[in-house]
């Protein structure tokens, strides 16, 4: 045994101890919030800036890049910080490993989903022809 | 303790419901017409104003308090009276950005 590993025999063969992974995952949920907080932000106020909300008004801020770039970030930063934290939650309470398995592929499914589905409608709007 | 769970239960309904009335409101802009119309009477309605108001309240709670676990995340804020001030911050924030955003949203502008 090295002097850096600090599990026991039992344990080694048991498979317990660090998984040796995780921390991508971690540091993807918190990069993930920090591009939210500056996204979340954007949008909020660009909405409360609008003169109106009705879909020729909309439709105009979402062709310009000062919307539609913002928003395709918004929806891709989003689903993965969605992703990210929603496979938490089922790590956390899910025990069966079969279960966790389906519900995690799940999440990924109508993540990515969502996601394709969403810029397929900014795409729309952005390169549609008329306003 | 309370804001923690919060913070899970927020985010939660921010992954499900936000996401998928974000993905609607863009599905009905860029089909525009009818498929507009759809969204705005179902935003309009009392179940779907509540829902809205919930998520914008999700939103600024989930915002929050995720600045706190950042603040926290860095090894600061656990003195016990500083992080119990920081929780309830939270929440007194959340709610009062939510009121600030609505009244503008339904009162101020037209």
């Amino acid at each position: 045994m090295s002097l850096g590993d600090s599990s026991t025999p039992l344990g080694r063969v048991r498979g317990l101890g660090s998984a040796r992974e995780g921390g991508e995952h971690w540091l993807s949920e918190r990069v993930t919030s920090i591009a939210l907080l500056l996204l979340g932000t954007w949008l909020i106020v660009s909405v409360l800036l609008l003169p109106a909300l009705d879909q020729r008004t909309l439709t105009e801020w979402l062709r310009s890049p000062w919307g539609a770039v913002p928003m395709a970030l918004l929806v891709i930063v989003g689903f993965k910080h969605a992703l990210d934290g929603m496979k938490v939650v089922v790590d956390d309470y899910v025990h069966d490993e079969g279960s966790r398995f389906a519900m995690n592929t799940l999440l990924l499914f109508l993540a990515v989903g969502g996601a394709a589905l969403a810029l397929f409608a900014l795409a729309k709007i952005a390169f549609g022809g008329h306003a | 303790m309370a804001v923690s769970i919060l913070h899970r239960v927020t985010g939660a309904a921010l992954s499900l419901a936000g996401l998928a009335v974000l993905t609607w409101w863009l599905l009905a802009i860029a089909e525009g017409g009818e498929a507009y119309e759809t969204f705005t009477k179902a935003a309009a309605h009392p179940v779907g104003l509540i829902v809205l108001i919930g998520l914008t309240w999700s939103f600024f709670q989930h915002l929050l308090s995720g600045v706190r676990h950042l603040v926290m995340d860095s090894g600061a804020g656990f003195e016990l009276a500083t992080n119990k001030r920081f929780a309830i911050l939270t929440i007194v924030g959340s709610v009062l950005l939510t009121i600030i955003l609505w009244a503008w949203l339904l009162g101020v502008r037209p």
